[in-house]
C-alpha cells in the first residue's frame, strides 16, 4: 500500500555521517589525461577562396602589371592557400594615382557625415562576414580560431564603427585648430593581425578624409582582398581604398612614391628604422608601430592564480606574434618559485595545434621564416646558459608549430632577454625591489607596452609611472579597443593608433 | 677723469647646471653686425655634446618626476629673473647691432613667452590626455608624459627670444634637452643659461652649447640617449642629416622654422605636444 510506503530518512541517515560528495572527489587534477577534449573543428565548408587574388585598385580586381604572382600557405597544412598577386612600382603607381584621383575628386567632395556613413557601412559589413573572415584568418595565418573570431574580427569591425563617429565630429578633436585631411595615405601592416591591422590604419584614415594605399603583409594577404571586396560591396567610391600585394620591394615602393603624404607603417623596428632613413628629407608624415620586448612585472602582493592566468594570456595570445607580448616575466624574489611552478603546470594544460579547432589554445607559427627563427632563439637561449622548460603537449607533424617555452637564469644582457622573439617564449627574471624591477623593465631599447601585477592601487601607479612604454596594462594583459590608444616610446615607435590620438597622425592642423 | 675700462665677459657654456669651457679648449670670434670683435665664444666638440647628453639624462627623472605645478613655478621663476635683468639682454642684443627699440621687444617678448608655458603645464593632460569608454570592464586612461632627451638646434634669428621660445615648451612638457645656440650670435644664448641657473631649474635640465653646427649636429642627432630633435635649420641638407640620424634610434623629429619669432604662433600647446608620449594605463573593474 503506498501510505505506507516506506519513507526514506535520507537527511537522518547522513547526519554524523561524511556528506556525499561528488562522484570525481576522488580524482586528482591529471592534466594530461583527465583534461581530454574532443576535437571541435570550425567548419570551413562554406568560405570560399578563390585560386588567385589580384590588385584591388580604383574600385576594381586588378591583374599586376609584370603578371607575376606569390603564393600564401596555411602555416599549419603547409598547404598553398591562394595565389595574390606581387606589386610592382607600376602596381604602386597605379594604385597612388587612384588614390589621388580619388581624394581630389570624390571623397574629399563628400560631406563629412556621408564620409562617416560609408565607414559604418564597412563595419557593418565586417560584423556580417565576420565568420569567414575569421575562418580566413585562421587558415591564412595559423591563428586559433577562438581569437580570430573572439578578438581579430569583432575588434576590426569595432575599430571601423569608432572612426565612422569620427568624421563629421574632428572639430571637435583639436582645440583650438582647424582640421584637414593629409591627403594620400601608404600604409605597410603585418602578418600578426592581418585584418586588425588593417582596421587601425584605414579607419582613422578614411574619417578624417584620406584616402589610402594598403598593402598586407606577404604571409598573410587573404582578408585584406576580402576586405576589398567589401569596399567594392559596399559601395565605396572607386580608389578611396587600394590595396596592393606583395612583400617588402612592394613596401619600398609605397613608401617612396613621391605621391604619397603620409606612410604608416606597422612591424618590425628594424625595418621601421629603414623606412625613416628612407622618409629623410622629404615632408612625407609617418607613423611607426615597431616591436617590443614587454616586460610583465609581478609584485609579491599580486593575486596569484590571476596573475598566472595573465602572464600565459601575455606571452602566448596569438603564438606570442605580437608586438606588445609581456616577453619578459619580472618576479619578486618572495614569490617566484611557487608563481613558475604554477606557471608551469598552467602550461601544461594549453592546447597546441590545429587552428581550427575551438579548443586550441596556440595555434601555427605564421610561417616557415618565423618559425626558423624562434627555433635559432630557443638554441641562442641554451647556448647562453638559460634554463629552458617546454610543456609536453603533442604537436601535429606538419604546419610549423612551437611549444610554449620559458627560460629561466637569464641575465638583463642575454639577447632573449633583449631582442624581440615574437613567438611563445618567455623570459623570466626576479627582482627584490619595486625600483630594481622599473630599472630592469626600462633596459631595453624598446618601450611598447608593460604589465604591473599588485594588489595596491599605490604601487600600479607608481611603476606604471616610471615604466617607460605607450601601454601599461594592470592587473591584465594584451587588451585592446578602438577608444584607447597604442603605440611606443623610444625604439618601439612613433605616433599613436586608436582613440583620439590616433586621429592626430591622419590629420594637417590650421 | 680717465674713461673706465670696461670688464669684459668670458663667454662659457652651461652644462649640469655649472658653466664649463669647451673640453678642447677652443674658442671662435664673435662678432657684431658690422664686423667687430665683441666677445669669444666657446667652440664646442662633440665630447661637449656627450658631456651634455649625459647631464641632460641625468636630469630626466628628476625634472619628469616634478609635479606640474611645481615645473610651472620654475618656469614662472625664469621669467622673473629674465625681467630683473631686462637691461642686460636689451644691451647684449643692441651691442650685435638690434636697434634699441626691437631689443626691448625681443626681450619682453621672451619673458611673456615663458609665463605663456608656465601656465601649460598643469594643464596639458587635461588637454592631451583622455579616459577612454572601452567596451570590456576595464578603467582605461591615456595621460602625455615626456618623450626625454631633446636636442634643439637654434637659429641665427632672434638669438634671445629663439631660444626661449625652443626651450620654453620642452621643459614645460618635463623633457630635459641640450641646445646648440646659434652660430653667429650664441651670446645671448649663454647668458640665458645665468637665468636658468638662478631660477630653481635643477642642473642638467637645459644644457646650452656654442659653436659649429657641422661639428656638434651630426653627433647630437646621432646619440643613442636622445629622444627627440628640435629643429629650426632650413637647409635641406641638414634636414636630411638630422633624419636619417634619427632613424638609427626612432627619434622623434620636429623641424620648425620661421621668419618672425616675435609671432604669437609660437605660443601654442601643440608645440609642447611634439615632445609628449601618450600613455595608456588598462585596469580591470571587478572584484
Amino acid at each position: 500500500m503506498s501510505e505506507q510506503q516506506e519513507e526514506t530518512p535520507i537527511e537522518e541517515k547522513t547526519n554524523g555521517s561524511p556528506k556525499p560528495t561528488s562522484p570525481n572527489s576522488d580524482l586528482k587534477l591529471d592534466f594530461a589525461s583527465f583534461w581530454e577534449y574532443s576535437s571541435a573543428p570550425e567548419s570551413s565548408d562554406h568560405v570560399e577562396i578563390p585560386d588567385r587574388y589580384d590588385h584591388f585598385i580604383d574600385g576594381k580586381f586588378t591583374s599586376p602589371v609584370k603578371g607575376r604572382y606569390m603564393k600564401s600557405i596555411n602555416p599549419a597544412s603547409e598547404d598553398v592557400l591562394t595565389e595574390f598577386a606581387e606589386g610592382t612600382s607600376e602596381d604602386v603607381d597605379k594604385a597612388v594615382k587612384a588614390a589621388r584621383k580619388a581624394y581630389e575628386k570624390t571623397w574629399s567632395k563628400l560631406s563629412a557625415r556621408e564620409r562617416g556613413k560609408y565607414i559604418f557601412r564597412l563595419a557593418r559589413m565586417i560584423q556580417e562576414r565576420s565568420r569567414e573572415l575569421a575562418i580566413t584568418e585562421t587558415l591564412d595565418g595559423g591563428k586559433p580560431i577562438r581569437e580570430s573570431r573572439d578578438v581579430d574580427v569583432p575588434l576590426s569591425a569595432a575599430y571601423f564603427f569608432y572612426y565612422a563617429g569620427w568624421a563629421d565630429k574632428l572639430d571637435y578633436a583639436f582645440p583650438g585648430r582647424k582640421v584637414k585631411p593629409v591627403g594620400v595615405c601608404g600604409q605597410i601592416i603585418p602578418w600578426n593581425f592581418p585584418l586588425l591591422m588593417l582596421s587601425w590604419k584605414i579607419a582613422p584614415a578614411l574619417a578624417a578624409g584620406n584616402t589610402v594605399v594598403l598593402k598586407p603583409a606577404e604571409s598573410t594577404p587573404v582578408t585584406a582582398l576580402k576586405f576589398a571586396e567589401i569596399c567594392r560591396d559596399a559601395g565605396l567610391p572607386d580608389g578611396v581604398v587600394n590595396i596592393v600585394t606583395g612583400a617588402g620591394q612592394t613596401g619600398a615602393e609605397i613608401v617612396n612614391h613621391p605621391d604619397v603624404d603620409k606612410i604608416a607603417f606597422t612591424g618590425s623596428t628594424e625595418v621601421g628604422k629603414i623606412i625613416q632613413k628612407s622618409l629623410a628629407g622629404t615632408d612625407k608624415k609617418f607613423t611607426l608601430e615597431l616591436g617590443g620586448k614587454g616586460p610583465n612585472i609581478v609584485f609579491e602582493d599580486a593575486p596569484i592564480d590571476q596573475t598566472v592566468e595573465g602572464i600565459i594570456n601575455a606571452i602566448f595570445f596569438n603564438q606570442g606574434h605580437v608586438c606588445c607580448a609581456g616577453s619578459r616575466l619580472l618576479v619578486q624574489e618572495g614569490i617566484s618559485e611557487r608563481l613558475v611552478n604554477k606557471l608551469k603546470d598552467r602550461m601544461e594544460t594549453l592546447i597546441v595545434g590545429d587552428p581550427l579547432d575551438k579548443n586550441t589554445d596556440i595555434g601555427a607559427i605564421n610561417s616557415k621564416a618565423q618559425y626558423d627563427k624562434i627555433n635559432q632563439y630557443l638554441e641562442i637561449g641554451v647556448n647562453e646558459g638559460a634554463a629552458m622548460y617546454q610543456s609536453s603537449c603533442n604537436i601535429p607533424e606538419r604546419g610549423f608549430f612551437c611549444r610554449p617555452t620559458i627560460f629561466t637564469d637569464v641575465s638583463q644582457s642575454n639577447r632573449i632577454v633583449q631582442e624581440e622573439i615574437f613567438g611563445p617564449v618567455l623570459t623570466i627574471q626576479t627582482f627584490r625591489t619595486p625600483d630594481e624591477a622599473v630599472e630592469k623593465a626600462n633596459n631595453t631599447p624598446y618601450g611598447l607596452a608593460g604589465g604591473v601585477w599588485t594588489d595596491k592601487g599605490s604601487k600600479i601607479f607608481n611603476a606604471g609611472q616610471k615604466v617607460r612604454s605607450g601601454v601599461v596594462w594592470s592587473n591584465t594583459y594584451n587588451k585592446f579597443d578602438p577608444t584607447s590608444p597604442f603605440g611606443g616610446y623610444k625604439e618601439s615607435g612613433i605616433g599613436r593608433e586608436g582613440g583620439l590620438h590616433g586621429l592626430y597622425p591622419y590629420v594637417t592642423l590650421s | 677723469m680717465p674713461k673706465r675700462i670696461e670688464v669684459l665677459k668670458t663667454y662659457k657654456t652651461y652644462v649640469g647646471g655649472k658653466f664649463p669651457r669647451s673640453e678642447s679648449d677652443r674658442t671662435y670670434q664673435v662678432k657684431d653686425s658690422k664686423g667687430s670683435h665683441i666677445a669669444n665664444a666657446c667652440r664646442c666638440s662633440r665630447k661637449d655634446v656627450r658631456d651634455a647628453v649625459l647631464a641632460a639624462r641625468s636630469a630626466f627623472g628628476g625634472w619628469s618626476g616634478r609635479s606640474a605645478y611645481n615645473r610651472g613655478q620654475v618656469l614662472y621663476r625664469i621669467a622673473e629673473m629674465l625681467e630683473g635683468r631686462k637691461d642686460q639682454f636689451v644691451g647684449e642684443l643692441e651691442q650685435f647691432g638690434v636697434k634699441s627699440k626691437d631689443a626691448a621687444a625681443e626681450v619682453e617678448t621672451s619673458v611673456d613667452r615663458l609665463i605663456y608655458y608656465a601656465g601649460w603645464t598643469d594643464k596639458i593632460s587635461q588637454i592631451f590626455g583622455t579616459i577612454n569608454p572601452v567596451a570590456s570592464s576595464h578603467f582605461n586612461f591615456s595621460t602625455p608624459e615626456p618623450t626625454g632627451v631633446v636636442g634643439i638646434a637654434a637659429p641665427h634669428t632672434s638669438p634671445l627670444l629663439s631660444v626661449v621660445s625652443l626651450i620654453a615648451p620642452v621643459i614645460a612638457g618635463g623633457n630635459t634637452c641640450i641646445v646648440l645656440s646659434g652660430e653667429t650670435y650664441p651670446l645671448p644664448a649663454v647668458s640665458f643659461g645665468e637665468v636658468l641657473h638662478a631660477s630653481d631649474v635643477p642642473g642638467g635640465v637645459v644644457n646650452i652649447l656654442t659653436g659649429f653646427k657641422d661639428e656638434m649636429l651630426d653627433h647630437l642627432s646621432s646619440h643613442m640617449d636622445v629622444n627627440a630633435v628640435f629643429n629650426t635649420l632650413t637647409d635641406k641638407s641638414t634636414r636630411k642629416l638630422i633624419d636619417e640620424n634619427a632613424s638609427i634610434s626612432v627619434k622623434r623629429v620636429f623641424h620648425y622654422s620661421t621668419d618672425d619669432w616675435l609671432d604669437q604662433s609660437h605660443e601654442n600647446p601643440y608645440i609642447i605636444d611634439e615632445f609628449l608620449e601618450i600613455k595608456t594605463t588598462w585596469h580591470p573593474i571587478g572584484d
